[in-house]
């Protein structure tokens, strides 16, 4: 067993864990976060993306002890109260959603897409930067669309705040 | 329609708690004192069990129970069954091999479970089930339906001498045979039908709950039918009575048909639960789902399309063999012939059908029913030998088809169906047109200047939805009515709750079936709730399959909603004093027609429930229940065109558009259709080009187990898809639809691989058209 301590969404945690446990299962079992999925096991699917220092990881493929220290991001912790941060916001306009297993970690590699390439997403982009996040409902042609307006919308805010 | 009523592209409002990481799936249940549950399953496709040693997994850290087969058996659970029956041409009923949800004696595919664990953690439980040992006696496997039909094969139930299940048929077979006999030319091909895994991202799961002092048993599950699931858990598993038994399906994460079944693993919880005196909860990984999920396709056909001298099709003979796994699943025996050759009639004016069909056990896991099931293998067959008799012939694909389109309705096909409304060359048309097909021969020779092999493909497909009138099942074998419930609760203060039967698993019922009461009541949206997926809140119904919860499920809550509204317009009137048929319902209020007289949704509904001023002799509330049993099938219906380009260097095949043009008669919120059709299209596509199923055929090993090995499909694998809608409502239900879930799938594998024959010149192509396929089928044509 090891005491594991990390931030969580602005939140101080420590929680006892056995050495093997992962950093998703700790999020799901120990605290409850159960907004983070587990779908294939072998980080191919992407359902458990979370933000670990400000980049997208696969919580199903860090130990807990790992990410000790480190500042933890989980789609619960993405907006403030009850609004919806402009990429869910977007999803939800958009369809970009069915059974909603999938979404968390897609709406996590999102943020993290648009933080790294801003207004210059486009299609082909966003499709090669969703290879680690499978989706069975949608065929992804919402998703692309969801995403391509958050980016949109996040680089007018952004350009609208540096005015 | 109004801004959140029918025809409305209204968001959804189930999205937050997904969007916001609170939806609630059954991983995510967590009761006090539960334990986790891990199975020991064979490695082998097929050995006698000839003991299993529990006793070092038993002294493991963290161990409760390590129970068994037999144990099982001794407390009186029940065999798994297959629900359908089918009886062969011979008269004779088809032959079900006992499927024991915890093998004790053979174990017939790699995954059979033979053994559980009961422990404190996940980890330990599976700790533990690794320190199983069972002693097995191996035995030769086959994997293949064509080979275990053969003499000498390995033979896996002793009810089902030589592995056939039931050997079937439909048609007219002499007039058939006549007319390929006298016919000007005959289209003949071997088609085969890849075997598919489901994969719904959220993989299954459950959680059994026994509490000893009432003697009651709860089980979250992940299912798309939580009623079937109680019905027969209870009924054939002995499980527990139905009054004693709870199951919930909170929210699921995808089915496509797979979470229709009931599993080994639900009763082994619930069953685990009483033995070991905890809640069990057991949550599948991913290799896991590939070994143990129902499985879809894998059917290897020959067919005969016979035409006349002016091309008009004569007749069609086709011959398939089944794969139906190791064991008989809840409705395998009902997708190869009800849901399959009913429709091998397609879009076309046959006169004449005749199909046989046989069933057969190999040691992989079962097969069932899988987005479609049946209506994609039988316009994948049809549709592909469409094509390549228009190529034959000389004839354009789309005159071919033309020629050949059913054109007046009622139109009774020679194979049951009896198709109510259509209009094929409008979809035609549209798809043609969107695609540009006109256009086709200068982007061909654009790409060949850049050295790239573009074709182009289409598929014209129709299905059977909105499963299905009770009387016509019951006497083609169905164990089960397939009618829907629904109950409609008009709350005090006039806020409605609507109680399904449907269950919703990415579907979007909480919106549309809402849409649908504010629609009819010119009520907000947001004053509607819809609960389903609890067989403690519903009181009955038959879940979400076969695109049914529309066609059905809805039509169902429009004959509860005519009870409600018949009932608030005696209220109404006599609180106006004005005679009811003078009432109408109009943007939540009852007014009284040609006058300015009103009372306000909510006040008639405070009283109904005051009841200190109703019509004498009316009982207070407001609360009307309803089933609804089709009267026919519905017949959704559809042109999809796909375009390709493809390198002649590696194989590798592009999608460089794809047009869908669908029938789906009226449509609740256009947004949500689109949605469907494009997750449809997409698991078309992947099985036509990426996925499929690998069984080693000499040890039954699973080779495609996990996302390394099984190609599913990604974002960069697709393109984005242009999507149409013609409306002709089907007459058969209130509401005037057809259903839309499975079309995508149907439809659009045919149209690829079309499109890539076409580019490569070469028929000889099975799907998934991998790029080593592709690139081989180009070399044998140069």
């Amino acid at each position: 067993m090891a005491k594991v301590a990390m931030t969580v969404n602005g939140r101080k945690v420590s929680r006892e864990c056995e050495d093997r446990t992962l950093l998703v299962h700790f999020l799901r079992d120990q605290l409850a976060l159960t907004g983070t999925h587990v779908g294939c096991d072998t980080s191919q699917c992407g359902a458990c993306v979370v933000h670990m220092d400000g980049k997208a990881v696969k919580s199903c493929s860090i130990l807990a002890a790992q990410a000790a220290g480190s500042e933890i991001l989980t789609i619960e912790g993405l907006a403030a109260g009850g609004d919806l941060h402009p990429v869910q916001a977007a999803f939800k306009a958009n369809h970009g959603l069915q059974c909603g297993f999938c979404t968390p970690g897609m709406v996590m590699t999102a943020v993290d897409m648009i933080n790294r390439y801003g207004a210059k997403l486009d299609e082909k982009t966003v499709r090669e930067n969703l290879e680690g996040n499978i989706c069975r409902c949608t065929g992804y042609h919402n998703i692309v669309k969801a995403i391509l307006a958050a980016a949109e919308e996040m680089g007018a805010a952004g350009r609208q705040a540096a005015e | 329609m109004g801004v959140e009523g029918i025809g409305a592209r209204v968001a959804r409002k189930e999205d937050k708690r997904f969007l916001t990481g609170k939806g609630r799936y059954t991983d995510d249940m967590s009761v006090p004192g539960m334990r986790y549950a891990a199975f020991v399953r064979s490695p082998h496709a097929h050995a006698r069990i000839r003991s299993i040693d529990t006793s070092a997994a038993e002294d493991m850290p963290g161990v409760i129970a390590v129970l068994n087969g037999k144990q099982m058996l001794d407390d009186g659970i029940g065999n798994l069954i297959c629900g359908w029956m089918i009886h062969s041409k011979d008269g004779s009923p088809m032959k079900m091999g006992a499927w024991r949800p915890i093998a004790h004696e053979t174990v017939r595919y790699v995954g059979d479970a033979v053994a559980v664990v009961v422990a404190d953690s996940v980890g330990e439980a599976r700790d533990a089930a690794e320190a199983v040992v069972v002693d097995y006696e191996v035995l030769p496997a086959v994997t293949d339906a064509v080979k275990a039909l053969e003499a000498g094969q390995p033979q896996l139930h002793p009810e089902a001498p030589g592995n056939l299940i039931y050997d079937w048929e439909i048609g007219d077979s002499a007039a058939t045979d006549a007319a390929i006999a006298s016919a000007a030319h005959v289209t003949e091909m071997k088609i085969v039908n890849n075997r598919l895994a489901p994969n719904p991202m959220e993989p299954r799961a459950a959680l059994g709950i026994y509490d000893a002092a009432e003697d009651h048993y709860t089980c979250y599950t992940t299912s798309q039918n939580p009623h079937v699931a109680r019905l027969v858990m209870s009924a054939f598993y002995n499980v527990a009575p139905e009054n004693k038994l709870r199951v919930i399906a909170p929210d699921v994460g995808g089915g496509f048909g797979s979470k229709i079944y009931i599993y080994p693993e639900e009763i082994v919880c619930l069953w685990a639960s009483k033995r070991a005196g905890v809640p069990v909860k057991w949550t599948s990984d991913r290799t896991e789902a590939f070994l143990t999920d129902a499985h879809g396709r894998d059917h290897v056909s020959t067919v005969k399309m016979a035409f006349d001298a002016e091309n008009r099709v004569t007749a069609l003979k086709v011959d398939t063999i089944a794969n139906f796994g190791a064991y008989m699943s809840l409705f395998s025996s009902a997708v190869p012939t009800y849901l399959y050759a009913t429709l091998l009639s397609g879009q076309y004016n046959f006169p004449a059908i005749h199909a046989n069909v046989r069933a057969v056990y190999t040691n992989t896991v079962a097969v069932d029913a899988y987005r479609g099931a049946g209506r994609p293998e039988a316009t994948y067959l049809l549709e592909r030998t469409m094509e390549t008799a228009a190529r034959e012939l000389g004839v354009s694909p789309a005159e071919l088809r033309r020629i050949n389109f059913i054109r007046s309705f009622p139109h009774q096909t020679p194979v049951i169906m009896n198709y109510d409304a259509g209009d094929y060359e409008a979809s035609l048309e549209a798809a043609m047109k969107a695609a540009d097909w006109a256009g086709f021969a200068a982007r061909k020779a654009e790409a060949a200047g850049r050295g790239m092999k573009r074709g182009i493909g289409m598929s014209c497909y129709i299905e059977a939805c909105g499963i299905a009138p009770s009387a016509a099942v019951g006497s083609l074998g169905a164990g089960v009515g397939l009618w829907e419930s629904a109950e409609v609760r008009v709350n005090a203060v006039g806020t409605i709750e609507v109680l399904t039967g449907s269950h919703s698993h990415g579907q979007g019922h909480e919106t549309t079936f809402a849409q649908l009461v504010a629609d009819r009541f010119g009520v907000p949206l947001d004053s509607v709730s819809i609960v389903h997926g609890d067989t403690d809140k519903v009181q009955m119904g038959m879940g979400t399959y076969g695109s049914r919860s529309g066609a059905v499920g809805m039509s169902a809550v429009v004959k509860a909603l005519d009870k409600v509204e018949a009932k608030a317009k005696k209220i109404a009137a006599h609180l106006m004093e004005a005679d009811e048929s003078d009432i109408v319902v109009e943007n939540g209020a009852l007014k009284v027609a040609g006058t300015d007289k009103s009372v306000p949704w909510f006040q008639m509904a405070l009283a109904a429930y005051t009841a200190h001023n109703l019509p004498a002799g009316m009982e207070p509330g407001l609360k009307e229940g309803a089933f609804y049993d089709p009267a026919n099938f519905t017949f959704p219906a559809g042109c999809y065109i796909c375009e390709v380009e493809v390198d002649p260097e590696t194989g590798k095949t592009k999608i460089v558009q794809f047009v869908a043009a669908d029938d789906f008669g009226n449509i609740i919120n256009p947004m949500i259709v689109e949605g469907q059709v494009h997750g449809g299209i997409a698991q078309g596509i992947g099985q036509a080009l990426l996925e499929g199923v690998h069984y080693d055929p000499e040890t039954g090993q699973l080779l495609t187990a996990s996302y390394m090995d099984y190609t599913m499909p990604r974002a960069d694998d697709l393109p984005s898809f242009q999507v149409s809608h013609q409306v002709t409502p089907c007459p058969n239900n209130p509401l005037g639809i057809k259903g839309c879930g499975e079309a995508g799938a149907i439809g659009s594998p045919p149209a690829l691989m079309n499109a890539i024959t076409d580019a490569i010149g070469n028929n000889d192509l099975t799907m998934p058209a991998t790029p080593q396929k592709v690139w081989a089928a180009l070399a044998a044509s140069n």
